[in-house]
């Protein structure tokens, strides 16, 4: 098992006839199941046409009757992606994954203020998107350093997750999913979305949280880990060192006023049982030394 | 993106915010001329930077008469503005604003920032104007007061009248308070900015309701979309690697330390940082190369981290995922020859061709030390440093 995605997902790319659309639509059918998975793309305009045999269409929700798909992942440039979003939502899709990175705070509290009341849930913007190792991957990370097995992923950075697989299989662990939620501000699944998912998925045993400084979503996540989690779940949090008030590339990674350090939250982790290393490089050893 | 105060308050006023009349200047001249220009009566003289705490740094004085106007701005142009946010040797006033006294009576705070808990934009309020809001919220929370926008309305009348009453607004000003907050949200919204600041908004004797400093800042996301906001950047403001950086799309943060980090992505630079500090050394710089570096963009990183003299090491770590390794060794080596390479370099590869990457490393000839993980770079790096 896994959470949200599986070698039965069906899923539409967005943005398909872009650079970045088509250079990830490739890597992502050349992945495990993927030429299944990947059943449409859709392009406004470009309906009728394909690529690399995948079809094209006008719509999101003439891709959905089209194909079946319930799965978007999307590539379109920043000044779209957020009406892009918005089109995925008003053609109920199950999940929406948005890569773009650059999406303007403004749209995204209009588009998330359009979701309220909708079942559709949206990963990103500003993320790697997921994978559910030897299934299927959506976006834009190495396939290639996964491994299927137990653990859960969580994290709102792209190569520090990679970082954290990469010692996991380093250690022979494998993972049942890892979702890259995003760096910015204003997005949609947050660490303790996942989480709960994570929980209920039989097959994962426990759990990597990999956060950063700014807004309060980790600590969110470890009050409900505290009350309601029944697998262990270790954690990091990148920004110690960073300065207060300075965007450290993530939109999202910023500390204002002495909020959202990385001291704070890992000391909120501690609190509730989380094990925390300040380590980046021991993310893998902690997870093992938890595990049952 | 940061403005100074009386562009925000040009801004500002567009939108329907009431700010006292001033004049921008760039010469002690300007500043005796615009003091006529106001009627030549009680005049404030105000450093332009975009740091706040100018008063407390002796940036912002109040002229009674020309001589006092020309003696203080004497004093404030040129002057190093030491603040709690500046660095230690200030900045550089270049521009003041020569702005008509008020008579406060009463000093109040507003401001907007975008909540990431709630995704709205929030306003807060609170009866200790002039003062930092951040010393308010860790002192007496409960005098702030907080609305979260409904971006489909926008602050309503009702909204604004409570929040105005609660800080204490006398009903007979309520409407002018009004106009206030709801073009201050107004400015917000269509100006796509992340924090706008009201600090103080005063009540005068003359029953007037006046916004006397303003603070602006912007998304950059949304800068494409505005290009009045983005001709006010004053480069003068910014550090000058984060203005090269910029350039050249590279993500990069000026540090206090003397190891330069070369990353792949923000958290994982984030984390090397954190890494360098554990193992005993001091990071010199955030530096993001971003998804797709090529060797022209790695050259450029490595020019950046260089040009600082503090710079006594360098550490490269790379997760290689869409970016292969090997197109980074390639970079690195290039880079290292065309700068010529001083200090130790210590490089660590991780992910897709890796086995290529360390191969063209190992064969540049060049002295670089490889590290096998995260810890051992920064071990190394941090031992190479000392010596």
């Amino acid at each position: 098992m896994s959470i949200l995605i599986n070698k039965d997902t069906r899923v539409m790319t967005q943005g398909i006839t872009g650079k970045t659309g088509q250079f990830h639509t490739r890597g992502c059918k050349e992945y495990a199941n993927g030429a299944n998975c990947f059943v449409a793309g859709v392009t406004p305009g470009k309906g009728g046409q394909a690529f690399e045999g995948t079809p094209i269409y006008n719509t999101v929700a003439e891709a959905k009757a089209a194909t079946g798909a319930t799965v978007s992942v999307i590539y379109v440039p920043p000044p779209f992606a957020a009406a892009a979003i918005d089109e995925a939502v008003e053609a109920d899709l199950d999940l929406v994954i948005c890569i773009t990175e650059g999406i303007p705070v403004r749209d995204m509290i209009r588009t998330r203020y359009k979701m309220q009341g909708k079942r559709t849930r949206l990963i990103g913007p500003n993320c790697p998107g997921l994978i559910t190792p030897d299934e299927i991957k959506i976006g834009i990370m190495p396939g290639h350093i996964h491994k299927k097995g137990p653990i859960g992923v969580v994290s709102r950075s792209g190569t520090l997750t990679y970082e954290a697989v990469g010692q996991l299989r380093e250690l022979g662990l494998g993972q049942s999913s890892c979702v890259g939620i995003g760096g910015d501000p204003v997005n949609g699944m947050k660490h303790i979305d996942v989480m709960r998912l994570f929980n209920e998925d039989p097959d994962t045993e426990a759990v990597i949280m990999v956060g950063e400084i700014g807004g309060s979503d980790e600590e969110e996540c470890a009050q409900w880990i505290k009350d309601h989690m029944t697998k262990p779940v270790v954690g990091f949090i990148a920004g110690v060192t960073a300065p207060e008030g300075k965007r450290m590339g993530h939109a999202g990674a910023i500390i204002s006023g002495g909020k959202g350090t990385a001291q704070e939250k890992l000391a909120v982790m501690e609190a509730c049982g989380i094990k925390v290393t300040r380590n980046p490089a021991e993310m893998g050893k902690l997870l093992k030394s938890v595990l049952k | 993106m940061k403005i100074h105060e009386y562009q925000a308050k040009e801004l500002l006023r567009k939108f329907g915010v009431v700010t006292p009349r001033g004049i921008p200047c760039f010469s002690l001249e300007e500043a005796i001329a615009a003091h006529q220009t106001l009627g030549g009566g009680v005049v404030v003289v105000k450093a332009q930077i975009h740091a706040g705490g100018r008063g407390k740094g002796g940036g912002v004085k109040v002229a009674k008469t020309a001589a006092q106007v020309a003696e203080y701005a004497g004093q404030i142009m040129g002057m190093q503005l030491i603040t709690h946010q500046t660095s230690a040797e200030g900045q550089k006033v270049r521009r003041l604003l020569v702005e008509e006294g008020a008579d406060i009576r009463k000093e109040l705070y507003i401001g907007m920032v975008v909540d990431r808990g709630t995704q709205r934009v929030a306003l807060m309020a609170s009866s200790e104007g002039g003062m930092d809001i951040e010393e308010v919220a860790a002192h007496t929370p409960e005098k702030i007061h907080t609305v979260f926008i409904d971006p489909a309305t926008g602050l309503t009348d009702a909204e604004a009248d409570d929040v105005a009453t609660r800080i204490g607004v006398p009903a007979h000003l309520l409407a002018q308070s009004r106009t206030m907050l709801q073009a201050l949200y107004k400015a917000f919204d269509e100006t796509d900015a992340s924090l706008a600041e009201i600090n103080p908004l005063v009540l005068t004797g003359d029953d007037r309701v006046i916004a006397l400093d303003a603070k602006m800042n912007f998304d950059s996301n949304a800068l494409y979309r505005h290009p009045e906001i983005t001709a006010m950047r004053d480069l003068d403001e910014e550090d000058p690697a984060e203005i090269a950086a910029s350039k050249f799309d590279l993500s990069y943060i000026s540090l206090d330390g003397n190891i330069g980090c070369l990353v792949n992505g923000a958290g994982l630079a984030m984390a090397t940082m954190d890494i360098t500090k554990l193992y005993g050394g001091s990071p010199a710089n955030f530096l993001d190369v971003g998804g797709g570096a090529t060797t022209e963009k790695v050259t450029e990183a490595f020019k950046l981290m260089l040009a600082n003299p503090h710079v006594e090491g360098i550490l490269v770590n790379i997760f290689g995922g869409i970016m292969r390794c090997d197109v980074i060794a390639t970079g690195v080596v290039e880079a290292a020859r065309q700068v010529k390479l001083n200090v130790p370099l210590v490089v660590r590869l991780e992910g897709t061709n890796v086995e290529l990457g360390k191969q063209i490393l190992a064969e540049s000839g060049l002295p670089i030390i490889s590290a096998s993980n995260m810890a051992d770079a920064a071990a190394k790096v941090v031992e190479a440093v000392r010596g």
